[in-house]
């Protein structure tokens, strides 16, 4: 812990606007899809910062921008003190081998043609590190073995392996490169229960192992919990509250980070029994045209007139805790 | 009072180019008039071939219902004609599948899909069908049903479909509803709103409830009895409170061990299930769970232990020691 430091990432003002276009030839600007909307954070250097929020929120663009699989319409994305928000091609690939990704789908993310061996050594020969085929395959073992898989998988397809086994592959990929910086995109929702925990505990190991600094988005709050040191709740594209892991989750302010907390069913009849539940009601609205003032206040439990019309400031609460809600003392 | 639904060694198997898959093996249990029943596990675990093998909706070939008896409301399913079936289907039984989108019919409007259903089952006319339309909309939290009605699948959110599902399900005043993954595919908020309509329907209707989940919590807050599946057999079965607190399966305990709680202080480390899933076409005449299982002992190589008795009156598991694997899981 005592290695978490001074910012890798430092998000300012960040947003991400896509445009909707009408007609074929003469293309109209019809609207846009704001999916994030000006969000500032900052990820330190060794910690893990949770992103949460519900599909439509802006946690999964918001990476992309970081990745810079996205070009930003405005702000800035501090990487290691240069913005890289708007860096050019050539510029970024310099970049990829400092940060990487590990998606949700193993299914869909590695190349069903090609095997485990030359999906891990891939990156490695692209980026022009080991030319060397013997040396190359000798490291592609290596990572096989951090990632707790026997060496015989690099003779093997995807198709030939379970979710959980797929899944290491994908993060195996992610380390070829000896990277600092990772986005995990809901990089263990798609697995089973049983074999979850196993990838969560590996993403740990790693993250002591090679001094990684994770960006970890996901929707299971209960995960997040577990992994992060600081957790960001976005909703509607704007980040709502952001605090250490044990004040948000023992302390949360925001309504909706309460309705959030509120809503996960504990696996335990007794407590279930006992606890009160009242789901917040509505839905999430449209990007395109997101309620005025808090973007939050048709379904809040507490909204107020002014809500309506003033949208309310992350500011900082209490010492390094953050939240965007005018009634919030 | 006699069981609404009856499941008694129901085996059905799927031909595959790797072998011959039992996607269920052997499964028996009991569903009461208007209680809620989940049935949980893992991809692959049988979980859903169960419940769509009760409503006889295996795709033959390559699927089949080999064996066994599917007794309901006093009449055996497996001996039903095809036509006999389909009043079942959305009759009595009613269906909730996970994706709402592929399971309504895009080209039809949300109200042409739900009077159909009363029009084919209960020979309701138009007119009489639409009024009941719109009490169903009210029913499951829809406002303004008139205009919804009018309305295609892809013009609501998710959520708002999956309550048209629920209205659809519960259109012919169904005994039964069997809800595959309802939830799965919503966010947590939407997840929850939808969970606490089919609780507090069920509940006022007294319909009966089979919810099949991966979700250890969505069980815990729902569900009266609690059937855990693993390689297409039951492990263990009872009430969830019983089954919760007190497992008696080592898959069950290490299941509930695996997921992290919010209700509890941080764990250092989680605590995974060892291994892999089982390879469905490779399985010996052993347990299944026998290479994962921290239990294990000679015997569980040579037979699959039946599900017996363990605890309380109705908790049942299906292993050679779960009168010593009590102890360490009371610990869980």
């Amino acid at each position: 812990m005592s290695a978490i430091g001074r910012p890798l990432l430092e998000v300012k003002g960040l947003r991400m606007h896509f445009p909707i276009t009408e007609g074929l030839v003469a293309r109209k600007l019809v609207g846009e899809v704001k999916a994030v909307d000006g969000i500032d954070f900052t990820v330190r250097r060794g910690e893990t910062l949770g992103l949460v929020g519900e599909s439509g929120c802006g946690k999964t663009t918001t990476g992309r921008c970081i990745l810079r699989l996205e070009r930003p319409t405005g702000g800035e994305i501090l990487y290691d003190g240069v913005d890289i928000a708007r860096m050019e091609r050539k510029e970024l690939l310099a970049l990829r081998r400092r940060i990487q990704v590990i998606f949700q789908d193993p299914y869909s993310s590695l190349n069903p043609r090609m095997k485990v061996g030359d999906i891990i050594g891939e990156p490695i020969k692209v980026h022009g590190i080991e030319p060397d085929a013997t040396r190359r395959t000798a490291r592609v073992r290596e990572l096989l073995s951090v990632c707790g898989l026997d060496q015989r998988f690099a003779d093997r397809y995807p198709h030939e392996m379970s979710g959980g086994q797929r899944q290491r592959v994908g993060i195996a990929r992610a380390l070829a490169l000896n990277p600092e910086f990772i986005v995990c995109d809901e990089a263990v929702s798609a697995l089973d229960v049983s074999i979850q925990a196993q990838v969560v505990n590996l993403l740990e190991d790693l993250r002591e192992q090679f001094g990684l600094t994770y960006l970890f988005i996901a929707h299971d709050l209960s995960v997040v919990r577990h992994l992060c040191q600081r957790v960001a709740v976005m909703y509607l594209g704007r980040i709502v509250e952001l605090a250490d892991v044990d004040e948000l989750f023992g302390n949360p302010l925001h309504p909706y980070t309460q309705a959030l907390l509120a809503a996960v069913p504990v696996p335990d009849p007794s407590v279930e029994m006992h606890r009160s539940f009242r789901p917040v009601h509505g839905e999430v609205p449209s990007p395109i045209n997101p309620p005025s003032g808090c973007v939050f206040h048709p379904r809040c439990p507490v909204a107020v007139e002014g809500c309506r019309h003033e949208r309310p400031e992350l500011r900082e609460v209490r010492p390094g805790h953050f939240a965007a809600c005018s009634e919030v003392r | 009072m006699p069981s609404l639904l009856e499941v008694i060694d129901l085996h059905t198997e799927f031909r595959t180019g790797a072998g011959l898959v039992r996607a269920v093996d052997g499964i028996s249990y009991t569903v009461d008039p208007g209680e809620t029943v989940a049935i949980v596990g893992e991809s692959g675990s049988g979980k859903s071939v169960s419940a769509l093998s009760v409503l006889r909706l295996i795709p033959d070939p390559p699927g089949r219902i080999t064996q066994g008896e599917i007794r309901f409301a006093g009449r055996d399913l497996m001996q039903l004609s095809d036509a006999e079936m389909r009043e079942i289907r959305g009759g009595d039984i009613g269906m909730v599948f996970q994706e709402p989108m592929t399971s309504l019919n895009p080209v039809l409007t949300i109200g042409r899909q739900i009077t159909e259903t009363l029009e084919q089952h209960r020979g309701m006319d138009r007119a009489a069908a639409h009024k009941r339309a719109v009490e169903l909309l009210g029913l499951v939290g829809i406002a303004d049903a008139e205009r919804r009605l009018k309305q295609y699948p892809h013009q609501l959110s998710g959520g708002m479909r999956q309550r048209v599902m629920i209205a659809i399900a519960l259109a012919c005043d169904p005994k039964l509803i069997i809800a595959d993954e309802p939830t799965t595919a919503l966010d947590v908020t939407i997840q929850a709103q939808i969970l606490e309509l089919m609780k507090d329907l069920t509940r006022r209707l007294n319909v009966a409830l089979i919810i099949i989940t991966h979700n250890l919590g969505v069980v815990a807050r729902y569900a009266n009895r609690v059937n855990v599946m693993y390689a297409g057999r039951l492990v263990e079965s009872g009430p969830a409170a019983d089954v919760y607190h007190n497992p008696r399966h080592p898959y069950t305990i290490a299941l509930l061990r695996s997921v992290p709680r919010l209700d509890r202080p941080r764990q250092e480390r989680l605590d995974p299930v060892a291994g892999q899933p089982p390879d469905l076409t490779r399985l010996d005449a052993g347990c299944a769970f026998r290479p994962r299982c921290r239990f294990a002992v000679e015997a569980c190589s040579a037979a699959r232990p039946p599900l017996e008795p363990a605890g309380v009156p109705g908790h049942l598991a299906a292993c050679f020691r779960s009168r010593d694997v009590r102890e360490t899981g009371a610990a869980a």
